[in-house]
């Protein structure tokens, strides 16, 4: 079973994320900001990450910068999930190292599709 | 509904468009067709029913037809049918047709676009090979109304993101506030045009390729059947037939068959499309 961190903010977020991510067969962890979810990966490095992009104490950005600088672990791979939904911003992401981006609001075949296109499905 | 009324609904939608209807999609009418009552100035379902009983309206009869085909799509819808025509289609038309550099490619229910367009984007990122290829792409559908937004080409944040890959977002569509326009460079590779499938395919010239996923599941079997062999004549020898995951030609025709091991593909019985793509 692959791991997804699901890093959002939003408790209501996290939820629904996680229950359309479980149902697609994924184990889940989740944190809240980005500094958490760099600890989530110190601890256990998750197969993808599902992130959002403004949140308290480090944002989603900062948190994938930080994250493909780290040498010598397994790069996950990263879906960026937000309300952010204009060209500069998905332009940003994907420089930074994103692998896939979803503007919100998304449903389950939005995340589904962006799973499999980057072939976690 | 009353029994009759829902009778004489799916009769009209049958003769007309092939499409049926089984007494537990009775939601669907009136899901889809209460909207249109409405919009018509009609109070309910049933005044929308003597309407078109009494055959004044054409336009209420093409509006109700409309209004009951299926018109979902995604982008590269399911991957595998496009995977497939990357990988074993292409090869095989490039050495088939390398010296006439001419393809022709029908996506026999086009719907709001999205599968003509991943076939072009495809094409399209297959860069230099083909640039001097005459590739024509024509998508055709029954509901006018949905090739007017697939000629359009503009797509809300919901679509593109179903099953586009964000590098195809950012190389091919432009933004305008909610909406999501698809490049000319791409628009201009696809031609559609309206087109029932129960009428008489001559007018559409040859095909290599044909996708028709999807839509068959909506006709009976002898519909289907009739179809399909007229695709066949339509299709050169060499050529392939896309169909949906949940959609077979085995016990409706002979005149195609699947190739053994791909999902959705299909073959003219008596071709060489096989050998071709080094699949048979």
């Amino acid at each position: 079973m692959k791991l997804c961190l699901v890093v959002d903010d939003s408790r209501v977020i996290r939820k629904v994320a996680r229950r359309i991510l479980e149902e697609l067969n994924f184990e889940i962890e989740e944190a809240v900001d980005g500094q958490d979810a760099l600890d989530a990966c110190d601890r256990n490095l998750p197969d993808v990450v599902l992130l959002d992009w403004n949140m308290p104490v480090m944002d989603g950005l900062q948190f994938l910068k930080t994250l493909r600088a780290k040498d010598g672990i397994e790069q996950p791979v990263v879906v960026f999930c937000t309300t952010e939904n204009d060209m500069s911003h998905i332009r940003t992401a994907i420089e930074a190292g994103a692998n896939e981006y979803i503007m919100k609001p998304f449903d389950r075949e939005i995340i589904e599709a962006k799973f499999s296109q980057v072939g976690l499905i | 509904m009353n029994t009759a009324d829902f009778d004489f609904l799916a009769g009209t939608l049958k003769e007309r468009s092939g499409l049926m209807l089984t007494p537990d999609k009775v939601y669907l009418l009136e899901s889809r067709l209460t909207p249109l009552a409405r919009k018509r100035g009609l109070d309910t379902l049933d005044a929308l029913v003597q309407k078109l009983r009494m055959k004044t309206d054409q336009t209420l009869l093409k509006d109700v037809t409309e209004a009951m085909t299926t018109n979902e799509s995604f982008f590269f819808r399911d991957n595998t049918p496009f995977d497939l025509f990357k990988n074993h289609v292409l090869p095989a038309m490039e050495k088939a047709r390398g010296t006439q550099k001419r393809l022709r490619i029908w996506c026999a229910a086009a719907s709001t676009g999205q599968e003509p367009y991943s076939l072009a984007i495809l094409l399209k990122e297959a860069g230099i090979k083909y640039s001097n290829w005459n590739i024509e792409i024509v998508g055709t559908d029954i509901c006018t109304q949905v090739l007017e937004k697939a000629k359009a080409g503009k797509y809300s944040q919901f679509e593109v993101q179903r099953g586009l890959p964000i590098q195809l977002l950012i190389k091919y569509f432009t933004q305008e506030g909610d909406v999501w326009q698809l490049s000319d460079d791409i628009r201009n590779m696809v031609k559609f045009r309206p087109f029932n499938l129960l009428d008489n395919f001559a007018a559409l010239g040859t095909f290599d390729v044909i996708y028709c996923r999807n839509v068959l599941i909506y006709f009976d079997q002898k519909t289907k059947g009739q179809v399909l062999d007229r695709m066949r004549k339509v299709l050169a020898s060499d050529g392939t037939l896309f169909l949906g995951a949940a959609e077979t030609v085995l016990g409706i025709t002979d005149s195609f068959k699947p190739v053994k091991g791909q999902r959705g593909m299909y073959v003219p019985s008596d071709g060489t499309a096989e050998q071709l793509m080094g699949l048979g």
